[in-house]
């Protein structure tokens, strides 16, 4: 039975999470109170059984995670959801998942730290997600949602980019978006194209070959070969699934670049500087991992500055000058995230006139 | 001529990585016989856990997770949970059990998870080179506790069957040995009873099977096997310490 509505909804961008979720046929959910995610759990501990699906509080984040690890293993589709601190605690499962090659969506819904750090928006998580998070070395599925549209849409891409590529795809939203109601419309699931989970752990019946779900390799070249092999998915996953938003950088002569929440203050700061008369566009990668190093690669051949910003020190800063030509700038605005640090569009405004100076 | 003693289906033919004298082995053929009796070789889910127990998928022919160290209980419930209709059982020693993952086990038991905990307890790290465990006992000298284990500064040994025996979700919790044969067809008997009671969806079922580690104890197969005798039994004391059946 299908949880979608045609019509418009107005309703918090954590729930929407989980609503698609549920949509995407999410049968299995694990998680662990904490702020400001808690809407998250508490949907699915009301609709889940509804669904007939498995909603479990669990003792820790580290339980959560590894019942997603076991539910996974077993072929279902199942979620956890946490924030910077449950996240943090979560990086063991989240490395043994990738190195098992198992699929499973976990949402964060960043906060500020580092420790407990507070409640407020913040996107210093960044690093933490696009870079593998736990021990290793690996790389995992990281969409970051603007608006509680995309808090749907992109939950539910999640649950597809990780079946299709067998490895665990995080949702990195923020206290902003999970946290503001927006109208939105429930899409019904894609009909994506799955492939089928022959490796699945469910008990081999008769005359199957046995299935094992496991990270160790101990053989000579076993280690190295599944590496490589990880590899060549992460580059077919750049391929086939960057994803990113233009807006006017036809004509600009400087790109503001950013995600998530903060991406929806620089593109109000952007039409007011349109307004102004300069030549400003925004670039708001939508895929962290991969990072579309191809877009800012071509807007760069022509634009050849461009301003970061973030609500952190600065992040995906790295990412963006690793993308664009050599020849292009790269400057940086960014606040620690902590209450009281959201910048105003008029305040990304200024940081805009300073740096088209440079150009005009 | 009919053939009496078999290979259980349960398991593969092949060699194991077990040190001579070591009763993980022995586990191994009990469990199997377990599923080969009730007939669940084919429904069954292994949860695999860090240290000696990590081989089970070359050991088992049966389909197997292997976990982070001390999170097989949680993994087992997200099995579970997922696949309601299966057999799911987690094969733990007792740093994985007892140390890193006290967590998992504590609250897996108490929710009554429908799984069977197979518990090897050998009173230290096998894989890691013979570590102080949370079982080892009272001035047991390890590589990590060379003057002997000191209850004042390490804490006392767990008795994980009595600990566990405690919490309502718990339908089944017994203390077996390997050290005899009157002991390993006991054990049997017990693991059989676990696996049962996952089948009539009991509750929560619990096995901590003594073992001997020849390798890390610096002994003799037969002085280790003695050692479970003489010490290991009477400070982890064998027998069924909840049984709801009974109740």
């Amino acid at each position: 039975m299908s949880t979608a509505a045609a019509e418009k909804i107005f309703i918090k961008g954590n729930e929407a999470v989980a609503m698609a979720a549920i949509e995407a046929d999410c049968r299995c959910y694990f998680g662990y109170p904490i702020t400001p995610q808690s809407e998250i759990p508490e949907y699915f501990a009301r609709e889940l059984p509804k669904m007939g699906g498995e909603f479990l509080q669990a003792e820790s984040e580290i339980g959560a995670i590894n019942m997603l690890l076991g539910a996974s293993a077993a072929g279902v589709r199942a979620m956890t959801s946490s924030s910077g601190p449950g996240i943090s605690l979560k990086q063991e499962g989240i490395s043994y998942m990738a190195g098992s090659e198992l699929p499973g969506v976990i949402v964060d819904v960043m906060r500020s730290g580092p420790g407990l750090g507070g409640i407020d928006a913040s996107q210093a998580d960044y690093f933490q997600a696009t870079r593998g998070g736990g021990h290793g070395g690996y790389r995992i599925v990281v969409l970051a949602p603007a608006s509680v549209q995309e808090m749907y849409d992109l939950t539910m891409l999640a649950f597809d980019l990780s079946d299709i590529y067998r490895m665990p795809a995080m949702v990195l939203a923020d206290s902003v978006v999970g946290q503001m109601k927006e109208s939105i419309i429930a899409n019904p699931r894609p009909q994506t194209l799955l492939p089928e989970k022959k490796w699945v752990v469910r008990g081999r019946g008769e005359g199957e070959a046995q299935n094992v779900v496991k990270s160790l390799h101990l053989g000579d070249g076993e280690m190295e070969a599944f590496h490589w092999q990880m590899q060549a998915r992460y580059q077919e996953l750049a391929d086939k699934e960057s994803r990113w938003e233009e807006v006017q950088t036809d004509d600009a002569e400087l790109i503001v670049t950013a995600f998530g929440s903060t991406s929806r203050i620089a593109k109000t700061a952007v039409a007011l500087a349109r307004e102004a008369g300069m030549k400003v566009g925004l670039m708001r990668p939508i895929t962290l991992f991969p990072f579309p190093q191809k877009a800012y690669a071509a807007l760069s051949e022509r634009c050849k500055l461009f301003l970061d910003i973030e609500l952190s020190t600065g992040q995906m800063v790295d990412d963006v000058r690793l993308s664009v030509a050599r020849d292009a700038d790269v400057a940086f605005y960014g606040r620690p995230p902590g209450a009281g640090s959201l910048p105003t569009p008029e305040e990304l405004f200024e940081q805009i006139k300073k740096n088209y100076r440079a150009v005009a | 001529m009919k053939q009496v003693f078999n290979r259980p289906e349960s398991l593969k033919d092949v060699a194991t990585h077990f040190c001579p004298g070591c009763h993980h082995g022995t586990v191994h053929r009990l469990v199997a016989d377990a599923l080969d009796d009730l007939g669940l070789r084919s429904q069954t889910i292994g949860v695999a856990s860090v240290g000696c127990s990590v081989f089970l998928y070359e050991y088992f022919d049966v389909d197997v997770i292997e976990s982070p160290h001390g999170r097989a209980p949680a993994v087992a419930t997200g099995a579970k949970r997922a696949r309601p209709d299966r057999i799911v059982f987690t094969y733990q020693g007792d740093g994985d059990l007892a140390a890193i993952g006290m967590s998992e086990i504590i609250h897996a038991a108490n929710r009554g998870e429908d799984i069977t905990v197979i518990f090897v307890n050998n009173t230290t790290y096998g894989m890691t080179g013979g570590q102080m465990a949370p079982t080892t006992m009272p001035g047991q000298k390890t590589s990590t506790s060379p003057n002997g284990r000191d209850i004042r500064k390490d804490g006392a040994p767990f008795k994980m069957a009595e600990l566990l025996s405690n919490l309502d979700g718990v339908a089944f919790s017994a203390r077996v040995a390997l050290n005899s044969p009157k002991n390993v067809l006991n054990a049997r008997k017990m693991i059989n009873t676990a696996f049962r009671y996952q089948v009539e969806k009991k509750g929560f079922s619990f096995i901590e099977a003594l073992s001997s580690c020849p390798t890390n104890w610096g002994m003799t197969p037969l002085a280790a096997n003695q050692r479970v005798t003489d010490e290991m039994i009477p400070y982890f004391p064998l027998g069924v310490y909840k049984n709801t059946a009974n109740l």
